[in-house]
């Protein structure tokens, strides 16, 4: 149960790009995981040449895959988006650029195995009898952090308030003397830049090779949905009853069976109720 | 719809085209190169979840190449290798060996590596009457029992219980005797294969089983699993693992605080450098199977310094494990057994070269080398090593002798085992 | 009129006949097995392309629809050991009735949902399969051929069985495109909404393309284990076909049956050529560069392009 809570904290942090990317600005970036695993590569970089921190890297990196991002959205718009056909091919289009990615690192650092080091790594804390790995704690922490983050980006500040307003009313946006595509853009940004740092969790709580990615598609839009499209809280809990299902099913009837009870919830709350738990 | 008329011609024009250009385009490849060296052909897995042993294996194939032409080839021929990435998927392997065969016209082929690789390769092989040389497969020929399939993974007669052998052999001679065993594995073909030997091992050996499940390759977090086998408080538990999983266990049982008398068994992964370097002291009392060790008694075998020398200057050059002392020594002794044969026989006849080989007992770097029944090793010399005393993640401590001790088989010992696991876990 | 479905009718027998042809040439084993991949995705991009292309609604879930036709044959092999026609006919049933089930879903679900809930479903297929031993479950399964085809190599028979099957499924994709179903499909891709109010039979229309697409790419699976020999989850499952599915189509062009057939001859052949030239990374790396350059530059796909030349 506790295992599956901080299962699930790193589940958020790592579906909230997508969260914000899919569920607000209804972009199918299903290149997402290729980020996240870029990030991981650039975690590993550090921590392997300088011993930095991985989770420092990835706080480090994010205006590095803001940028990126940022030059992503803006090649999306401009072949798609202006031109209104925008949800086949831009789902292709992303196909490309998960595997660009995917391969450029396989061809840059090899198929081996990587992992980082760090001084939580190994090591865990005893809570009334329940060992608590700062392996997953502190992923799960982070993750916490960040959903607060957006959550506080998206209330409370004026370009977070215009992203909500973009996937609503873009007319009402223009007519408040925003640009909406420069606010996506942002958007976008920040989404990848979340990458980043989901990367860098994820390379401290699991070996990375550059084919990872592709079981996270899955888990990623299976939260995202689940959450209601774009409700940070939303994915928060998504997430988490995710990462509960997982571990209950693992602890009590045997793991083998895990992934598909949690995509077979996808698949009925999709079946019952399309908008999510939490939709609007 | 008048259109339809043109349309129709027009799109039959639009595919004649492309294919007709794709056939013209592809003539230019299938042009064949000169009949003089003796081609050996393979499919590989570069890329894919097979590729961190695809590509060591590769490199210690083509050592072996070098090394033979160095000394004047066989047959007086020089050797060319002709080799293509399998993507570590079986769909591709048909198309492969038959380019290889038809279209490089190849002289002899070897197999990928993996068991997954190989089985499809097995009918082609037979159609044909080739004689295979197998990389690393498990039990492939079981179903087949073809006579010209050689294997050179040290699995021995029983394939299936060749992994877990050691491991329960050892635990049945340790004092106090544990009783109770979990075993726990992923859902995939290597891990499967070698939980149905553990189960036979179990019962042969008298044990109780407390738990017995599996997981999909895909978990992120292992630790509900551990917690569930530690509340079995099994005395022995054997993990039947790929790389990610190995690493995920190893950690959770750390973090868990999992306590058995014996634990390890069928971990892949651990014997990667990359993966030793970053465990470091966690590796501690792990029992594991093993293929290679840097330890004295492995290393009385001839030829087998120069080819880890050779290995290890080449291998950051081409991105592969930098120590190279799981599987890369058996990938060069399969070829240097084929190169025998061939030399032996003065022939590249399928027939006569299977023979030979059927009959010879074969000198290789990784030892003497006998096949027998289905062609696997006459006698089975998986090794279960434990890790003892690793400090820190410094590679260097992994070159030499006395962190990764042979406990298993008897004749290979180099040290004892330190029992139970909490002892050598510090 | 009357001359366009026997056209049609001719030009299919030519083809079966040039496939027979070429399969008697015996000229390269190799040939074969290359013509076979590229046949079947032929197959599997047309069958993509009945719900994807003509009804817009994205499959993700091809792998499970190839690999429910594979295992239904594997299933048959083990148990009964029944023919190969039998074999297609029956991956092909199942998958169609897996296809129906979707089907279903596209009440509830549009657009990326869609998408995602097939991608769903693809996960717990493979699940289901892993877990059961009788197929052979996560260690994958030898299936040995049956000896004696009733012509050549049992490759060259297998060869000329995907070219049948190619020629009927390019075959119903051009009768649909070109009946009322099609231009039914066609209104319901542009606005489903107005579609309905124009007296649309929508759902019927939906449940046949999926039902349809589904069989077909049952059909495709199902000699696919007599092809490898080995059937394990993995590869049956491959992400590959969904991805292929969806790219040889928009390469090609998603609103006409030839498209999906330009692009799966196309980039089928190309992938078949890089796996034995250049390193598969590269491969990869071709076909994401190949895919992003197409949507961006010639987002109709070839046939787009062609048509832009023309001029119309």
């Amino acid at each position: 149960m506790v295992a599956g809570l901080l299962l699930g904290g790193f589940y958020a942090a790592v579906s909230l790009g997508v969260s914000l990317i899919f569920g607000l600005l209804d972009i199918a970036n299903i290149a997402q995981p290729a980020f996240v695993i870029l990030g991981s590569y650039a975690a590993y970089v550090m921590n392997s040449s300088f011993g930095l921190d991985p989770i420092l890297t990835g706080l480090l990196f994010t205006p590095v895959f803001y940028f990126l991002g940022a030059v992503v959205y803006r090649l999306y718009y401009g072949s798609f988006e202006r031109r209104g056909d925008e949800s086949l091919r831009g789902l292709v289009f992303f196909f490309g650029v998960l595997f660009i990615i995917e391969v450029s690192l396989s061809l840059k650092y090899g198929v081996d195995y990587r992992l980082v080091d760090a001084a939580y790594i190994g090591k865990s804390i005893d809570l009334g009898g329940v060992g608590i790995a700062f392996r997953l704690l502190v992923p799960c922490l982070v993750g916490l952090a960040m959903t607060l983050a957006l959550h506080l980006f998206l209330s409370r500040t004026f370009y977070g308030r215009a992203v909500m307003a973009v996937s609503q009313d873009r007319l009402a946006l223009r007519l408040m003397g925003a640009d909406p595509v420069q606010i996506k853009t942002i958007a976008f940004g920040v989404g990848i830049a979340a990458a980043s740092l989901a990367g860098a969790l994820l390379i401290t709580i699991a070996p990375v090779v550059p084919s990872t990615d592709r079981d996270y598609i899955g888990r990623m839009f299976a939260i995202t949905v689940l959450g209601g499209m774009g409700s940070v809280a939303g994915t928060l809990v998504a997430a988490v009853i995710l990462g509960v299902a997982e571990s209950l099913m693992a602890t009590f009837f045997g793991p083998s069976w895990s992934l598909a009870v949690s995509f077979g919830i996808l698949l009925v709350v999709l079946a019952v109720r399309p908008a999510g738990l939490f939709g609007r | 719809m008048k259109r339809s008329g043109t349309w129709g011609l027009l799109n039959w024009a639009l595919i004649g085209a492309t294919v007709g250009a794709l056939v013209l385009a592809s003539g230019g490849v299938f042009v064949a190169r000169g009949a003089d060296p003796i081609k050996i052909g393979f499919g590989m897995a570069l890329t894919g979840g097979l590729s961190a042993n695809g590509k060591p294996a590769l490199l210690a194939v083509q050592i072996w190449k070098d090394d033979v032409n160095k000394r004047g080839g066989l047959l007086g021929r020089p050797v060319e290798l002709v080799y293509y990435d399998d993507q570590t998927n079986p769909a591709t392997v048909p198309g492969i060996y038959t380019k290889l065969l038809d279209v490089d016209k190849v002289d002899l082929i070897i197999s990928g590596y993996g068991t997954n690789l190989i089985a499809p390769l097995m009918p082609i092989a037979m159609e044909r009457k080739l004689t295979i040389l197998g990389m690393f497969g498990l039990a492939n020929n079981e179903k087949y029992r073809y006579p010209n399939f050689f294997q050179i993974q040290p699995a021995g007669p029983d394939p299936q219980t060749s992994t877990a052998i050691g491991f329960f052999e050892l635990a049945a001679t340790q004092t106090p005797r544990p009783q109770t065993v979990a075993i726990v594995g992923a859902d995939a073909e290597y891990p499967q294969n070698a939980l149905v030997g553990a189960r036979e091992l179990i019962k042969k050996f008298g044990f109780k089983t407390v738990y017995d499940k599996t997981y999909p390759p895909s978990t992120v977090d292992y630790t509900p699993i551990v917690r569930a086998i530690k509340a079995t408080n099994a005395d022995i538990v054997f993990v039947a693992s790929y790389p990610p999983d190995s690493v995920g266990m190893l950690r959770a049982a750390h973090e868990v605080g999992l306590q058995p008398k014996i634990f390890g068994g069928g971990m892949v992964g651990l014997q990667f450098t990359s993966v030793m370097t970053s465990m470091g002291s966690m590796l501690n009392g792990v029992v594991n199977y093993d293929f290679w060790a840097p330890e004295p008694t492995m290393l009385a075998f001839p030829g087998i310094k120069e080819f880890l020398n050779e290995y290890q200057a080449r291998a950051a050059k081409a991105g592969v494990d930098p120590l190279g002392y799981y599987l890369p020594p058996y990938s060069y002794a399969l070829v240097q057994v084929l190169g025998q044969a061939v030399d032996a026989t003065k022939s590249l006849d399928q027939q006569k070269l299977a023979d030979y080989i059927r009959a010879t007992e074969f000198n290789t770097i990784v030892g003497r080398v006998k096949f027998g029944k289905n062609g696997e090793w006459a006698k089975g010399r998986t090794l279960m090593v434990q890790y003892q005393k690793v400090h820190g993640t410094g590679i260097e401590q992994f070159r030499g002798p006395g962190k990764k001790v042979v406990l298993y088989p008897e004749e290979l010992k180099s040290g004892a085992i330190i029992y139970p696991y909490s002892a050598a876990k510090n | 009129m009357m001359a366009r479905p026997a056209r049609a009718l001719l030009v299919g027998l030519a083809v079966v006949g040039a496939g027979i042809v070429v399969a008697a040439l015996r000229v390269n084993q190799y040939v074969y097995f290359a013509g076979y991949v590229v046949l079947q995705y032929v197959v599997i991009a047309t069958a993509w392309n009945i719900l994807g292309g003509y009804a817009g609604y994205v499959n993700f879930g091809t792998p499970a629809f190839f690999a429910l036709g594979a295992y239904t044959a594997v299933f048959l092999i083990q148990s009964t050991r029944a023919p190969l026609p039998v074999l297609i006919l029956a991956g092909g049933l199942v998958s169609a009735l897996l296809g129906l089930g979707i089907g279903y879903l596209t009440l509830r679900l549009r657009g990326v949902f869609f998408s995602i809930a097939t991608l769903a479903l693809s996960i717990v297929l493979q699940t289901m399969i892993i877990n059961w031993e009788y197929v052979g479950g996560s260690r994958g399964l030898s299936v040995i051929r049956p000896s004696g085809p009733p012509f050549g190599s049992y490759v060259t028979f297998l060869f000329t069985v995907m070219v049948l099957l190619s020629v009927v499924a390019v075959t119903v994709a051009r009768f649909i495109e070109r009946s009322w179903i099609g231009r039914g499909l066609a209104a319901l891709r542009d606005n489903e909404e107005a579609a309905e109010c124009m007296g649309v039979p929508t759902l019927r229309l939906k449940l046949f393309a999926t039902t349809v697409s589904g069989f077909l790419l049952g059909v495709a699976g199902a000699p696919f284990p007599y092809y490898v020999t080995f059937v394990e989850p993995n590869s049956a499952f491959n992400l590959d076909y969904a991805v292929n599915a969806l790219a040889m189509p928009m390469i090609g062009g998603t609103t006409s049956w030839v498209g999906p057939v330009i692009g799966a001859v196309l980039l089928g052949t190309a992938q078949q050529l890089a796996t034995v030239t250049i390193s598969s990374e590269m491969n990869l790396f071709i076909v994401g560069v190949v895919l992003v350059a197409f949507v961006v530059l010639a987002p109709e796909g070839i046939l787009g392009l062609v048509r832009r030349l023309r001029g119309r």
